[in-house]
């Protein structure tokens, strides 16, 4: 205990080098369940002492259905337009305040695991967005990574970078990334998302005047703080329009993190929109042999050719290193549709409307053919679309909205299609 | 469906979701009849069900107004043959197939259309993926899901998103999406959504050997595949078409907030409808000057179009 007291700082640098080859592939799979999942946590006795898995459905689609009923709040209050193509930087705070460990094993160990997950799930998201890391130790700010589209790249760099030390500087990180983000072209959504464990902030000069320069860059600044909540983050967050959470555990800190990956509104004056020149290379036969540029290596078939200066890149979306054109494929641009074009949530069935005589539904949910009544013929809970009517299990009714995007009821009747279209 | 028997599942027990194109607007136009088409296809069912007794196979139809289930081997629906002159997986398919036929027809617009209406392959493939979300959470041992795409029809470009929604969707639960397009021209959809899954895509040049096709390429599970030399794809079209002429195009310009494309000289589409599209898809602060010819038009356009609010906000 007295040694642990003594260096506090590199016993727990020690301790998050592990963390990080545990997050690696050294782990067996079982090793990765019982550090990463806690599956004993999820379990319970039943009344013949078996242990089973707790039933945690109907509490996800409760937390599932509030989350969409805000959602959809927000876009019936104002119908928004979205920022598609965003530029953001991950501010990571690694301030002495970020070994504590009132998460385990410490808030930059969990810090570091949520950023990885948020940053594939944003490129998921965002296909055509970049992101750049900056961290904060030392009373300073430095940049990790610059902006860019490859989520291999700012994983790799963060997690060679996992070390606090000193105090976090807010202005410092903000002058920085106000920096960098003022080069970018204007039709890019500029943001900032600041992960805060420290609960003070050393900075060299007034912090209230990079707050109104960011302002008037207009670069929206979100906070998550893992300690307690500040004011001046939550002035910085109200005067340029981001967010502030405070997390209370990790479950949750992964939820306030995710809830940054689908594009955010957009204020209509901070983004203008423009035509931007992009190309869209076809994948060459997968016999050719050509040298990418971007491994600077010959290779085999597989792939792409810029339009316009024909060099060969390995993947897409990029930008092309020899003339400087987005080179970008129609599936990506269609995987961002779906933010443009969201489905209504579905209305709630209660079990007492079933029964009902004068509805008549079938008690079979329309996706997947599930039958809706439980074992004693009661029919459980169920959802329809108010579009097309058709029924659905709660199942299906997550399924649908988090990631088919697709209503399988309207999709399947023409004339209902017919309308959407036009 | 119960959990007992799943124990037993290994890795070559297959799910497979055909959706099956029922079009009649193309069926009437294809050389090959679709009774024909259908009895090669119901071998090739059958021999799927024949290859492993865990393997589970479900019919969607797809039709030109509706889609639908028309079977399911695990359902406990299915009645069994009831005079013993065809098997169970016949009769009840074609009893099922008939009735979603007559169905879909009577779905039919009373004004015939102009051109040969695509099938809803966006609402059978969403069906399909439903089906197979339901297979996944039956337990840790489920069988490998596949869906096989028996398309006919011609593209529907209005489907463009919805589809592509599906095919990420089937992306990310690694859920390959094989296609045999029957039809005369290469479907850019299925190349593209059996390149992106991780499928195959064949185009059968001879339909006398469907059957044969079929069992030699569709019929292999995703544990075998990697030991066959299956058809390699002749390269996907990613390139995009442009929302005011539909041309493919490989550069273009692409509004940073609604995502449409349009290619150079969309200055000169003025009289067309895409370009009607265009004006309205772009926010007009951008646009308001240089692309509004044609008001009029663009104006009907706004107010008969439903979907206008969920492009470009108009601020």
């Amino acid at each position: 205990m007295n040694n642990i007291a003594g260096r506090p700082l590199n016993g727990v640098v020690v301790e998050d080098d592990d963390e990080d080859e545990a997050n690696g592939d050294g782990l067996e799979a079982w090793e990765r369940a019982y550090t990463e999942d806690r599956s004993w946590e999820s379990l319970q006795e039943d009344e013949s002492g078996l242990l089973r898995p707790i039933d945690t459905t109907a509490i996800h689609h409760a937390q599932y259905r509030r989350r969409l009923r805000a959602l959809a709040a927000t876009a019936a209050t104002a119908r928004i337009q979205k920022g598609l193509i965003r530029y953001m930087y991950i501010v990571v705070d690694l301030s002495k305040a970020a070994s504590e460990r009132d998460f385990r094993p410490s808030r930059m160990a969990v810090i570091a695991k949520q950023v990885e997950a948020f940053i594939r799930e944003f490129f998921d998201q965002n296909p055509l967005s970049h992101v750049g890391l900056v961290t904060t130790k030392d009373g300073v700010a430095q940049s990790l990574t610059d902006l860019g589209g490859s989520p291999e790249s700012h994983i790799k760099a963060l997690m060679g970078k996992l070390e606090c030390s000193g105090d976090a500087s807010l202005q410092n990180a903000l002058d920085l990334v106000h920096d960098n983000l003022n080069q970018i072209p204007s039709y890019g959504h500029r943001e900032v998302l600041i992960l805060y464990s420290a609960l003070s902030t050393c900075d060299p000069g007034d912090l209230m005047e990079t707050i109104q320069k960011c302002k008037k860059s207009k670069i929206r600044c979100s906070v998550i703080g893992l300690a307690a909540e500040m004011f001046i983050c939550k002035h910085l967050c109200q005067e340029t329009g981001g967010t502030y959470s405070v997390a209370l555990d990790e479950s949750h800190f992964k939820e306030l993190i995710l809830e940054h990956a689908p594009p955010p509104p957009a204020i209509a004056e901070y983004a203008t929109a423009n035509l931007i020149k992009m190309g869209f290379p076809q994948r060459a036969a997968e016999g050719s042999v050509a040298i990418c540029t971007c491994h600077e290596e010959a290779k085999t078939g597989g792939g792409y050719t810029c339009p316009r200066c024909k060099v060969r890149v390995c993947e897409l979306p990029t930008e092309c290193r020899i003339c400087g054109l987005t080179l970008i494929s129609s599936p990506h641009l269609a995987r961002s549709y779906h933010h443009l074009f969201p489905i209504v949530p579905f209305v709630e069935i209660s079990p007492s409307s079933q029964n009902d005589p004068s509805h008549n539904f079938p008690n079979i949910c329309f996706g997947c053919q599930e039958s809706l009544l439980s074992h004693g013929n009661k029919p459980e809970l169920s959802v329809s679309c108010p579009k097309c009517k058709q029924q659905f299990c709660l199942d299906c009714d997550i399924y649908i909205h988090e990631s088919l995007h697709n209503c399988p009821g309207c999709e399947s009747f023409r004339h209902s299609k017919s309308v959407t279209i036009a | 469906m119960t959990s007992a028997p799943s124990k037993l599942y290994a890795d070559d027990v297959s799910l497979l979701v055909v959706t099956l194109d029922t079009n009649p607007f193309f069926w009437t136009t294809f050389p090959f009849h679709f009774s024909e088409f259908l009895s090669q296809v119901l071998a090739f069912l059958n021999s799927i069900l024949l290859l492993g007794q865990l393997n589970q196979l479900v019919v969607i139809a797809t039709g030109c107004n509706s889609c639908g289930y028309i079977y399911d081997s695990t359902s406990n629906r299915n009645h069994a043959s009831t005079n013993g002159t065809m098997p169970a997986l016949y009769s009840n398919l074609l009893h099922n197939l008939e009735e979603f036929l007559a169905r879909d027809q009577k779905l039919t617009m009373p004004h015939a259309p102009v051109t040969v209406p695509s099938s809803l392959l966006s609402g059978s493939l969403s069906m399909a993926l439903c089906y197979i979300q339901r297979a996944f959470r039956s337990g840790p041992m489920h069988p490998q899901p596949r869906i096989l795409c028996l398309q006919g029809s011609t593209d529907g470009p209005e489907q463009y998103v919805a589809i592509m929604n599906a095919i990420f969707s089937a992306q990310r639960s690694s859920v390959p999406v094989d296609s045999c397009y029957i039809g005369s021209n290469n479907s850019a959809f299925l190349q593209q959504a059996s390149y992106i899954t991780g499928g195959i895509y064949y185009r059968p040049p001879q339909m006398d050997g469907l059957f044969q096709y079929l069992s030699t390429v569709f019929a292999t599970d995703l544990h075998s595949r990697a030991f066959l030399r299956l058809p390699k794809s002749l390269g996907v079209d990613f390139r995009a078409s442009c929302f005011c002429h539909k041309q493919t195009i490989d550069m273009g310009y692409v509004c940073s907030v609604c995502l449409s494309i349009f290619c150079e000289h969309h200055d000169k589409c003025s009289t067309s409808l895409y370009l009607a599209r265009l004006n309205q898809m772009l926010p007009q602060q951008t646009t308001g000057k240089e692309r509004l010819h044609n008001v009029s038009g663009l104006i009907t356009l706004i107010l008969s179009c439903p979907s206008r609010e969920l492009i470009c906000y108009v601020s």
